[in-house]
């Protein structure tokens, strides 16, 4: 039989609905593979064992009345720097070490009223900043697929439980990729929604104008399932969006005849490891195959968005980060004057990774350089958008790799902070447009590592979005497991 | 546009205590970030307003109406310092 931690979120909502086997067992399941794989891989920092077994428990009494709600009794994970009440959140920052919030962010809530069954939390990058949860306080956390690479971040643990399935899904943020480009190293599913889809209270924030929450799941229709729970306007936060919802499902069976689908230039060449590059290229045939039509487009700006994102994303960080001084909530390091106690409590609180990208945009935006730097990077914000506008005037999707290479050494990008960043080249620039894209499995490298393949639409078009990324799923065909989530013992 | 960036005076600005080796190293990873960021200044963007946001919006308003609020014993209970329902910080003027 199979074990119940491989199910898709599809599978286990049928046979939960069917009576095969309950909410408790499913979880038992889950809570099972944790214990077997987290000594390898560390994705979570916290399972909430009590209050899943309390979820678990609900969600069985609710499906015995014929309940038809999908994510009933489903079990999840939830990055770490996703509130959650009375569940210590420290977005694997020791400045937040032990925090116990007294709210549940809106994800969190919505999650909890559609029946899913809250796990655990997940490793991150300290305050999701980073592209392989090598910048975790806390430690490190492994890929499944090889444990001497790292699983991508920011949102790492949970595409690494979600690989792995002691999740059957998981939530992320993604502010330059940090959803899809774990995905992407993992062999898992990752979307980051049009800005404003999914309400960030809650989400404790980075860089405001860039982050979304999205889902991680092991295939397009659970992402899908997943992110449909969660979006929709919230008077919490004032830049969630308060129009009609895309139909993030309708289209999952409809095929790409006819669609038009344009293969970003800048995106398909230098930089890309040839591997990746010819996986990505075989989908694209394919995708001709099936019926699209595939053209290339070029987006000029796109060579400047990194640039332009390492002035953005760091100028709200520092910002945003000014709330963490020792006075509300977290470490607290003594000094004579508050002054002091707030620098020394930052120093000792927060990491290198952090402590630079607050460097940085506080020099970004200090008097004499704010024009030259934040306010230029802006403006090439503006021309990136145009780019952007003008490709989906003449194709309706575009696609690229997720993520320059496969799954890479621990370790091997930690010295040189730029030579991480170019790990997001190919996911940043729709955060800037605020644009939604998708990483889907198509392959493994010679390695064994998994590829992705990004698929990118205009703002608030998830029905597209969603129909090429099921065709790719469906022509890429791509069922290999980690041989973490298969091997009976594990040896240690 | 050189990087010459005084890593003292940012530091202070951001309120973070660094070390003198930390001075050094951060002071030269910034300059070397910024080189890369510095390319934005070649595209032309004269005439081009700048994108704060992606979305268009203008003033979100929510309804009017009292909801529950943050109990005072919730909010203080994660911070490090309290006293009579208030925070509690070191002194912040000099003058004693």
């Amino acid at each position: 039989m199979t074990d119940l931690a491989d199910l898709t979120i599809a599978q286990a909502g049928s046979g939960l609905r069917s009576g095969e086997f309950t909410a408790v067992d499913l979880l038992a399941a889950v809570e099972r593979r944790a214990a077997v794989t987290e000594a390898h891989l560390h994705a979570y920092l916290t399972l909430d064992r009590s209050g899943a077994r309390t979820a678990a428990e609900a969600a069985d009494a609710a499906l015995a009345t014929g309940d038809p709600r999908p994510l009933l009794g489903i079990p999840i994970a939830l990055k770490d720097n996703m509130v959650t009440r009375g569940v210590e959140t420290t977005a694997s920052s020791q400045i937040l070490a032990g925090w116990k919030p007294p709210y549940d962010g809106t994800a969190a809530i919505r999650l909890k009223e559609a029946g899913a069954v809250i796990v655990g939390k997940t490793n991150l990058d300290e305050f999701a900043m980073g592209s392989s949860t090598e910048n975790s306080a806390y430690g490190p956390t492994r890929n499944p697929w090889n444990t001497n690479t790292v699983p991508g971040g920011s949102s790492g643990g949970s595409a690494a439980a979600v690989a792995v399935g002691s999740a059957l899904g998981a939530f992320g943020s993604d502010t330059g990729g940090s959803i899809r480009q774990p995905a992407s190293l993992t062999g898992t599913v990752g979307a980051k929604p049009t800005y404003g889809l999914v309400s960030r209270y809650g989400l404790i924030a980075f860089a405001s104008s860039l982050d979304q929450i999205g889902p991680i799941a092991r295939t397009v229709p659970d992402a899908a399932a997943l992110l449909e729970a969660v979006v929709g306007w919230d008077p919490m936060d004032a830049t969630s969006y308060n129009g009609d919802l895309p139909a993030i499902a309708k289209s999952l069976d409809t095929g790409v005849a006819g669609l038009r689908i344009g293969v970003v230039t800048e995106l398909s060449g230098e930089g890309i490891d040839p591997e990746v590059l010819e996986a990505t290229m075989r989908i694209v045939d394919q995708l001709s195959n099936a019926g699209a039509d595939v053209v290339e487009i070029s987006l000029p700006a796109i060579e400047y968005a990194l640039s332009a994102y390492y002035l953005i994303a760091p100028a709200e960080c520092s910002a945003n980060l000014a709330r963490f001084d020792g006075v509300r909530y977290g470490l607290r390091v003594d000094g004579a004057t508050t002054e002091e106690m707030m620098a020394k409590t930052r120093a000792e609180g927060f990491g290198p990774e952090v402590t630079r990208r607050i460097l940085l945009g506080t020099y970004a935006l200090s008097a004499g350089y704010y024009d030259a730097f934040y306010g230029q990077a802006q403006r090439v914000r503006t021309l990136l958008r145009n780019d952007f506008a003008s490709a989906y005037g003449r194709v309706d999707v575009l696609v690229s790799p997720t993520s320059p290479t496969t799954a890479f050494e621990v370790g091997a990008k930690t010295a040189d902070p730029l030579t991480m960043y170019f790990a997001d080249i190919c996911t940043i620039a729709t955060n800037l447009a605020g644009d939604p894209a998708i990483s889907v499995p198509i392959g493994l490298d010679d390695a064994g590592l998994p590829i992705g393949f990004q698929i990118m639409a205009p703002a608030l078009g998830e029905e597209v979005m969603f129909r090429v990324a099921a065709e790719v799923e469906r022509l890429a065909a791509f069922t290999e497991r980690p041989r973490l989530a298969t091997s009976k013992v594990v040896a240690p | 546009m050189p990087a010459d960036i005084d890593i003292e005076r940012v530091a202070h600005l951001a309120r973070i205590a660094l070390t003198d080796d930390e001075r050094a190293l951060y002071g030269e990873q910034l300059a070397h970030i910024i080189e890369h960021a510095e390319r934005v200044q070649a595209l032309p963007t004269e005439g081009v307003e700048p994108t704060s946001h992606p979305l268009p919006m203008v003033n979100a308003f929510r309804p009017d109406v009292v909801t529950e609020s943050l109990r005072r014993e919730d909010a203080l209970a994660g911070a490090p310092d309290t006293q009579n329902g208030y925070y509690r910080v070191p002194k912040i003027l000099d003058e004693s």
